[in-house]
């Protein structure tokens, strides 16, 4: 699967090629959202870039998976905007990965019919919808028995269901909300690099809640470090290390020292707490 | 030792025959009281299979599917329109549970007065006990859809009526089940009360009733054998029927 450009407003070719190369993805203005008495965002703006896995790091309820969350529209937001290349959230398709697998998958439906569920849901012809859940599993590679109800799977199983449900609407931006902590050490091992393969096949922009710095540098071009609440933005460091990157790579100087980094700003902000 | 495993089960009945016999044998009940366990499956043979105890049990299964069926479709299209909207559950939880807790048989003489001494009264009493029983697990079940589903779901797309539909009726379906064997069980019980006094020529709580009257001991012990013979197999039927349908149910 290669990335097709989303289609943009009538601009010349030249400055259209150009702008899908560097123009934001998602622009977030005037974000603010209270729960009760404390106020998690105010007044927030961000850029998300395009076709970049995006972490978010911070502190421990410092509203990380709400930020996702509000873009998703799986929250209201309470004041602010998202837009999406200039569009609102209906009018884009978005896949979304949740943490707990097992309350995510629809048990009553075997793996295979999961994937295709928001097919269904959008009204794609049945015939169309075994193909086109074909095809994402062949372009993944995945061997795993799709007959099976989910929770027949391991849980790492379960998650690549997940995902290749979040996949299969060829989504235009891809959350994934602390994915793996659910998972024991060793499938996160393999669910990182499984994520990693995704992203370089289909260059798709995602946005990945972590609270895992090793994880969400090692996976990231981009880390999103937040304050304590009401969240700011204190420094969206890049990681630019080629991939696909290995275990060799975490003894990289390069990694450590922004991983230290990252560390430090992290550690900086939970004391002001 | 794998193989005697499956016998477990048969050891509590084995012992309860061995000390029911052992009690008759030294008679320290009087046996007109407690007749030998020979006795009584003879008479619960003979009656079901050439005297009036079959009838008699087919009469009470089949007011009790009845009431089960009647409470099972007044009771699931309510319980989910109740359980779909928080504020129009809590708006009528308190009667849900008020009625809940009154005794059923307590409404015998009210139901004896709309219906008449029939089958009607049996029944309609039977169905009401079950439906509240079902309603509410219905109602329960689809507030308490997992979250997560739901906004999984909502998530892709899914309009509201799409979400009640694909997401929440499934989910609330093994504690609808919960709700459908407790109801056919209350359903047997207030059946098996009303068939023992309002005028009642047949079904097994007559049979159980008469036998006593008439001091028919063998024929008593094969009533009530009859009656919990019923009820564990209506329970064992619903569980048979989950376990197929809701297979997911407790994963």
């Amino acid at each position: 699967m290669t990335a097709q450009p989303a289609p943009l407003r009538e601009i010349s070719p030249q400055a259209r090629s150009a702008s899908v190369r560097t123009a934001p993805h998602v622009t977030i203005r005037g974000l603010s959202k209270r729960f009760d008495d404390t106020i998690i965002y105010d007044n927030f703006d961000f850029d998300i870039p395009r076709g970049k896995l995006m972490s978010v790091f911070g502190p421990n309820g410092c509203g990380k998976s709400t930020l996702i969350n509000m873009i998703a529209g799986l929250f209201p937001m309470d004041a602010g905007e998202v837009l999406f290349d200039g569009q609102p959230l209906s009018k884009i398709k978005f896949g979304y990965v949740f943490q707990n697998y097992r309350e995510a998958m629809f048990p009553w439906l075997r793996a295979f019919d999961n994937i295709a569920y928001p097919l269904k849901v959008m009204g794609v012809p049945k015939a169309e919808r075994i193909v086109r859940v074909e095809k994402i599993v062949a372009s993944l590679n995945v061997k795993i028995d799709l007959n099976l109800y989910p929770y027949k799977m391991s849980g790492g199983q379960q998650q690549l269901v997940s995902i290749m449900r979040a996949l299969v609407v060829d989504p235009e931006i891809l959350f994934l909300d602390e994915p793996f902590s659910a998972l024991d050490y060793e499938m996160t091992l393999f669910m990182r690099e499984q994520l990693q393969r995704i992203f370089v096949e289909t260059s798709t922009t995602m946005v990945l809640v972590s609270h895992d710095l090793e994880e969400a540098v090692y996976l990231s071009d981009r880390i999103l470090l937040l304050s304590r609440h009401p969240a700011r933005v204190v420094e969206f460091v890049p990681y630019d290390a080629p991939r696909p990157r290995t275990e060799r790579t975490m003894s990289d100087s390069d990694f450590i020292a922004i991983k230290a980094h990252c560390l430090d700003i992290f550690q900086r902000e939970v004391r002001k707490g | 030792m794998k193989r005697f495993q499956i016998l477990l089960p048969f050891v509590g009945v084995g012992v309860l025959l061995a000390i029911w016999s052992f009690v008759v044998w030294l008679r320290i009940v009087d046996p007109v009281l407690l007749p030998s366990p020979a006795s009584a499956f003879r008479a619960m043979w003979n009656g079901m299979f050439s005297g009036k105890l079959g009838l008699d049990f087919l009469k009470t299964v089949e007011r009790t599917l009845y009431a089960t069926a009647i409470a099972t479709v007044i009771a699931i299209p309510l319980g989910i329109l109740l359980g779909s909207s928080e504020k129009l559950y809590r708006s009528v939880d308190f009667l849900i549970d008020f009625f809940r807790s009154t005794p059923a048989s307590a409404l015998f003489p009210l139901f004896l007065a709309l219906f008449g001494v029939g089958d009607r009264t049996k029944i309609s009493v039977a169905a009401f006990g079950a439906a509240l029983v079902i309603l509410f697990n219905v109602a329960y079940g689809v507030m308490n859809a997992r979250k997560t589903r739901i906004l999984a779901a909502r998530v892709m797309g899914a309009s509201k009526a799409r979400v009640l539909w694909d997401v929440m009726l499934l989910e609330s379906l093994p504690q609808t089940f919960v709700g459908l064997r407790n109801g056919v069980s209350l359903a047997l019980v207030i059946v098996v009360v009303a068939e023992m006094f309002i005028g009642s020529v047949d079904g097994l709580g007559q049979r159980v009733f008469e036998a006593q009257q008439m001091f028919d001991m063998p024929d008593m012990y094969a009533a009530i054998f009859a009656a919990g013979a019923l009820g564990y197999s209506l329970n064992l039927l619903f569980l048979t029927i989950e376990r197929r349908f809701v297979h997911w149910s407790g994963k």
